[in-house]
């Protein structure tokens, strides 16, 4: 079976005054219907993956390699005009701030019907009831009023609801969602968790959830890819990776967490912090934070490592390792 | 970290008046408003950030403050640094009232805090070691030892002093920011330090070694903690008690273990179980609470939860509930069915000794 995303070998350089090396050798696969979360710290590349995947990255200053292929063509060769039909109707972004995708100057009824009859060819009064039908499956209240809404009258969580109608609204089979619920309070994060959870469902989308959260990881994800300094550093089932990490990255994170920690006790922590990416990685890039590392780790990249049960760890003791219960 | 010892040059501390018994900071029916304008014909209106806020915080006790965005958690703590005008109330430091029996520029060094944006509270033109000895040069230090003592508390917050003091804010990581404004805000020898989410724009990795950080500080230099997050884990790990705020109201407080444990208002229900799932096969099912905060311009009159609470009934529109002991332990709600005899169906009848 193809998957509907292929990406192989994947690098992102930036070049310009500094050069960061973002993204080192990237490989995953999505499923169809899957929601893959991508799991990271800030800068771990979790953005530049998805930007890369719709080509977002400014063309000047970014050197991408590798191979990303999604519903079967090749994305690095589409044309601009391939380009503008490919995003929107086969994939569609959701950013953690709104104003990344929502237009000041037009109202929110505006945007989605243009999108609509532009990648769709409807007439206006088919995109216009297409519009008012986004508004009420993202359950916006008195959704008819708010077509004419401009989105800066709208509150944070509405917002967000509206930009989810706004890529949803040419039902493409892939949603990236990067961050979309960091900036909302809790309360209004888990309804719109639970939104794009009930709307993956009914639209049979596949999604690449972007999150620092593991909590927010739990809520959606089926399947879960930890980044560390621009590389996959394991897969695996949700269920695997919060209950038995085997790379000691993960393992380090899922320890140092409140949930649950007595108070007056020291929490686990990581020593150290991530490394500068100026450089390509030669070695295990988490080397200088392991407690477990070798001399081979800084010799020589680490293999990804197939554990079975679907599950990759990029760590020479991949095999060795007793998976840790948290 | 070094050895628990407190470097020797600092500025002397605010001394300590009332004894152990007296409470550090006593805040009483605070209260800040903004006017704010409408459009050009609609009439003048008023957000109520901070209403009729009372609390205390105990001598070496750290008090969490939790809430949505807006609800006045920040507005409180500016108002406790006499950063802005207050409309009404009492702060008390130590029993002393600020302006009388002490000076506000005494308070600014009994009372420090350290804010969420860890970049824009510091002078990019300043080193790091600059930033953290000028605080105790305007106090009257002269610049070689406040800068020696801007290395000691480098180092009591984990930075080598080697490495960092020459460094300028945009060179380091925001958890190192964040650790340095920590020391800066150690330098004058608070004895409250307040944390307006002080964490949150931190990795979990490095979150862990800040709280630990603080942990280890807190005994060191025997600081009482004003600790404000919307993080609830976080906060129950940290506090030893906490207060709820919505809508600029106090609706609930107590120790932290009894709030969480059991919660006696509707709105700290909702917030705890809108915490994500941690557990892969017992995912959240249902929103507890639905749509955005309101906003604080005009409350709705009564309880000010009662547009989204389930279990609101005329009376909670008619009039505000006030904060009501619940086990003589300190555990208060401001809810009808926390309160005996209120006439709210779900509470208990009133008890007849009261
Ligand atoms: N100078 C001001 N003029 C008008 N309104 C203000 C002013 N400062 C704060 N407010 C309003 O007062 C309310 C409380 O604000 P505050 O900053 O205390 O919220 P908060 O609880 O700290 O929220 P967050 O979790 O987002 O930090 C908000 O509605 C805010 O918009
Ligand atoms: N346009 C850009 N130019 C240069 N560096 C970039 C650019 N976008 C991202 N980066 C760098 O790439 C790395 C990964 O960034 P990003 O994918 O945004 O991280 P995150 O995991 O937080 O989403 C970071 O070091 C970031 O600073
Ligand atoms: S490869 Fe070595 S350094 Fe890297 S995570 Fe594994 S044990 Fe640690
Ligand atoms: S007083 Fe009434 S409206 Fe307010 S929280 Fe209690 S039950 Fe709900
Ligand atoms: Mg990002
Ligand atoms: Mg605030």
């Amino acid at each position: 079976m193809t998957k509907l995303v292929e990406v192989e070998n994947l690098n992102v350089r930036f070049t310009g005054e500094r050069t960061v090396h973002a993204i080192n050798g990237v490989s995953f696969s999505l499923g169809e219907g899957e929601v893959l979360g991508l799991l990271g710290e800030s800068g771990s590349g979790k953005s530049v993956t998805l930007r890369a995947l719709m080509r977002l990255l400014p063309k000047k200053r970014t050197v991408i390699n590798g191979s990303i292929r999604v519903a079967g063509r090749d994305v690095l060769a589409l044309d601009d005009d391939e380009l503008s039909m490919f995003r929107g109707a086969t994939v569609s972004m959701i950013f953690q701030e709104p104003a990344l995708a929502l237009d000041p100057v037009y109202t929110i009824g505006q945007q989605i019907s243009e999108a609509v009859i532009r990648h769709e060819g409807k007439s206006q009064r088919e995109a216009t009831a297409r519009a008012l039908e986004m508004l009420e499956v993202v359950r916006i209240p008195s959704a008819k009023r708010r077509l004419d809404a401009y989105p800066h009258e709208m509150s944070g969580g509405m917002r967000q609801r509206a930009m989810i109608a706004l890529a949803l609204a040419c039902k493409p089979k892939i949603l990236l969602a990067d961050e979309p619920t960091t900036a909302l309070d809790a309360t209004v994060q888990i309804q719109i968790l639970l939104l794009l959870r009930e709307l993956q469902r009914e639209f049979g989308m596949s999604v690449i959830f972007v999150t620092h959260d593991i909590g927010v990881a739990i809520e959606i994800c089926d399947r879960v890819a930890v980044m560390y300094a621009g590389q996959i550093v394991e897969t695996g089932t949700l269920r695997q990776i919060v209950r038995s990490p085997l790379h000691p990255y993960p393992r380090g994170l899922l320890a140092s967490t409140t949930h649950g920690a007595k108070r007056g006790q020291r929490l686990e922590t990581i020593p150290g912090t991530p490394p500068s990416l100026d450089k390509a990685p030669t070695g295990c890039s988490f080397a200088p934070r392991c407690a477990l590392a070798e001399a081979r780790c800084t010799e020589a990249l680490p293999p990804a490592i197939d554990v079975g049960d679907g599950r990759m760890a990029r760590c020479v003791l991949a095999e060795r390792i007793q998976p840790a219960s948290v | 970290m070094s050895e628990a010892t407190l470097p020797k040059a600092m500025l002397e501390r605010i001394e300590d008046f009332g004894g152990a018994a007296q409470p550090l900071l006593k805040v009483v029916g605070l209260t800040k408003h903004f006017p704010v304008r409408g459009g050009l014909l609609s009439k003048a209106r008023t957000v109520r950030a901070v209403d009729n806020v009372s609390f205390e915080i105990a001598k070496g006790e750290t008090v969490g403050i939790v809430g949505e965005s807006g609800c006045g958690k920040s507005t409180t703590a500016r108002l406790l640094m006499h950063l802005m005008t207050r409309d009404a109330g009492e702060i008390l430091y130590d029993g002393m009232q600020v302006g009388r029996a002490l000076s506000l520029r005494e308070l600014r060094r009994g009372m420090q805090m350290v804010f969420q944006d860890s970049y824009a509270s510091l002078n990019p033109r300043l080193t790091i070691e600059e930033s953290i000895a000028f605080g105790p040069k305007v106090h009257g230090m002269d610049d070689a030892p406040a800068r020696k003592l801007a290395r000691e508390l480098l180092d009591k917050v984990g930075l080598r002093p080697e490495t960092f003091a020459n460094r300028y804010p945009h060179e380091i990581s925001g958890g190192q920011r964040q650790r340095v404004n920590i020391a800066r805000a150690l330098a004058l020898s608070p004895r409250l330090v307040i944390l307006d989410e002080a964490v949150s724009a931190l990795d979990k990795s490095v979150e862990a070694q800040v709280l630990n950080l603080l942990a280890d500080l807190k005994s060191e230099f025997g600081l009482t903690y004003l600790f404000i997050s919307h993080d609830l884990n976080v906060v129950r790990y940290i506090s030893d008690r906490v207060l709820v705020m919505y809508l600029g109201e106090v609706v609930e407080l107590g120790p932290v273990d009894q709030v969480w444990d059991a919660p006696a208002h509707p709105y700290t229900r909702a917030l705890l179980a809108a915490m994500p799932a941690a557990d892969p096969d017992n995912r959240t099912e249902t929103p507890p609470i639905t749509g955005d905060p309101p906003n604080p311009i005009d409350p709705p009159p009564g309880c000010r939860f009662h547009t989204r609470c389930a279990s609101a009934e005329p009376m909670c529109s008619a009039a505000s509930p006030t904060l009501t002991d619940l086990d003589g332990a300190g555990h208060q709600a401001a809810c009808y069915m926390a309160i005996p005899g209120s006439g709210h169906s779900r509470a208990s009848a009133a008890e007849k000794a009261a």
